[in-house]
């Protein structure tokens, strides 16, 4: 009894894991050769999926359109949240109440953030565009340009996270001991040299953890195109995990829908993969 | 840079985020012809948009719903985790460090692969439309296992020698003896179970299509895309605003508590 004992205590992880997540992810491998809709049988069809995949207009789409989503997202992101950190970084009056401030966005639900960004972007009567013609300048079609379309939900996602990653930044910038900048004013290091050669490689660690999480986000964006444009204008916000749930849930495509969630999965680590050793090399 | 600059960024940053949500909860009192004020209390006062919101959609049914699913299933978070952690963190065994990197594994792998073979199995389960399909998938997660792992390992042998010699069982002392002493570890498990799950559109999405089973997020989802709100914008805000104020709440009485768990997940990954 007290020999087994460890393995009853990990038993509900097991079983839950086996059923969830290991058998899943065989399966997924058998539904990329299959053709099937749920109901009727299941048809092997060899790799047609995969040709398919490559050839499919909207599969690219997606990926295009979660790349552009990216170029914004990850910089901004990055950008605001460090400036935002450098801010805070001091002791300062009120500091409690600016982190939880920035944070409050990060705990409340994608839906609330998109219906609410949804007025915001408005054409005729949203907020943003009432302040940009109040100053004088002409209207941006922040949701029905195609151009434009997943650069507004980029900017939106980038509103809804900030918060969390000025706290990841702060705890960084913490750990650099402030002796190196007193050695640096010694030396009569700019503002600049300073950012670049200590702070930059101390906070590198955040840097890598703010470029992946923010990665995995891009490829797992559903709600936010789901409820602002329902992928539209012409697919412009197509994200992937709307077209597998299109694919799935539209047309009960479960081989093919198993297939894009598969390669994407696949792409998800080799980025992260990459950019491990891209961005630890880099700084 | 001057403290004044300093203060007059930060207010204006703040103000970008606090804004928008009292500006929606000032919409949510106001008739539609005044939504495109910039206002922060509400123009020409009124309940009207709640009172329809109510009369389209079950919203108290799924608030409810919600509440159940939130609840049931963080406890079970607390229980499998704490079971399995502690068993990690405490105990010898063959397979201990197989299991440990197991779960490292499975916390890196995209949801994307294992979506449709998991409403497959929802399916073949007979389980779509139950509170089964909201529960069990999310009742044991990687992270909760390691955040319980690394507190079980910070506690001393001698508090579970000295339990033991007095007979306890092992249940015992992972839940009476040496829960209170890792309590911030339980709260952080808590919040961001409980955050995660509230907020959670996507899988009820798939696995729910039965209204009175429906949980808020995805209601409020089908309302504000279904065209039940009939284009009105004010409504949909109002529906968003009852989905926000209970988290909201939450996050006023428990502040410090969300920001350090939601860091501490972020630096983990």
């Amino acid at each position: 009894m007290k020999k087994l004992l460890p393995y009853w205590l990990v038993a509900p992880y097991v079983v839950h894991m086996l059923v969830f997540v290991a058998f899943p992810v065989v399966f997924s491998v058998v539904l990329t050769f299959h053709r099937w809709n749920i109901i009727s049988p299941m048809e092997f069809i060899g790799p047609d999926n995969y040709v398919r995949l490559f050839k499919d207009r909207l599969f690219w789409q997606a990926l295009f359109n979660t790349f552009r989503f990216l170029l914004v997202h990850i910089p901004l992101q990055i950008g605001i949240a460090l400036g935002l950190a450098e801010l805070l970084n001091r002791t300062l009056r009120g500091a409690a109440f600016f982190r939880a401030a920035f944070f409050l966005p990060v705990i409340v639900s994608g839906v609330v953030v998109t219906i609410l960004w949804q007025q915001l972007l408005s054409f005729n009567s949203g907020m943003l565009n009432r302040l940009i013609a109040g100053i004088g300048l002409p209207r941006v079609a922040w949701l029905d340009d195609p151009a434009v379309a997943m650069y507004s939900i980029a900017i939106m996602a980038t509103w809804k996270n900030v918060g969390l990653y000025v706290i990841l930044f702060l705890v960084g910038l913490q750990t650099v001991p402030p002796q190196y900048y007193e050695a640096a004013d010694l030396e009569g290091a700019t503002n600049w040299q300073k950012f670049r050669y200590i702070t930059l490689p101390m906070i590198n660690p955040t840097i890598f953890t703010v470029v992946v999480l923010s990665t995995i986000g891009g490829f797992s964006l559903f709600i936010e195109p789901y409820i602002m444009t329902e992928g539209g204008p012409l697919n412009s916000t197509l994200s992937a995990v709307m077209y597998i749930y299109q694919q799935a849930f539209q047309y009960y495509h479960m081989g093919y829908s198993a297939t894009l969630g598969f390669f994407f999965a696949l792409l998800i680590l080799a980025v992260v993969a990459i950019q491990k050793r891209y961005v630890e090399q880099e700084i | 840079m001057s403290t004044f600059l300093r203060y007059f960024l930060l207010i204006l940053a703040a103000a970008s985020f606090v804004y928008p949500f009292v500006w929606m909860l000032s919409a949510s009192l106001s008739s539609e012809s005044e939504l495109g004020n910039l206002t922060l209390w509400p123009v020409g006062f009124t309940w009207a948009n709640y009172v329809t919101v109510f009369s389209k959609i079950p919203l108290g049914r799924a608030f409810v719903n919600s509440v159940l699913v939130a609840v049931i299933t963080t406890g079970l978070v607390l229980i499998s985790g704490a079971m399995t952690g502690y068993a990690l963190a405490r105990l010898q065994f063959r397979g201990r460090n197989l299991i440990f990197y197991l779960i490292i594994f499975t916390m890196t792998l995209p949801f994307q692969i294992t979506l449709i073979p998991n409403y497959i199995t929802m399916v073949k389960l007979g389980w779509v439309d139950t509170y089964f399909a909201l529960i069990v998938p999310f009742m044991l997660n990687s992270l909760s296992i390691l955040l319980f792992r690394q507190a079980f390992m910070s506690l001393p042998q001698a508090l579970i020698d000295a339990a033991r010699l007095d007979g306890c069982g092992e249940l015992r002392i992972i839940f009476q003896i040496l829960f209170p002493n890792i309590l911030p570890t339980v709260l952080t498990i808590t919040i961001l179970t409980f955050m995660g799950l509230w907020n959670e559109a996507l899988w009820p999405l798939i696995v729910i299509r039965d209204e009175p089973t429906m949980t808020m997020p995805q209601l409020v989802t089908l309302f504000s895309v279904g065209g039940r709100a009939d284009g009105q914008l004010t409504v949909k805000i109002t529906a968003a605003v009852m989905l926000a104020i209970p988290i909201i709440i939450l996050y006023l009485f428990f502040q410090r508590h969300f920001i350090r768990s939601m860091a501490s997940s972020g630096l983990k990954d």
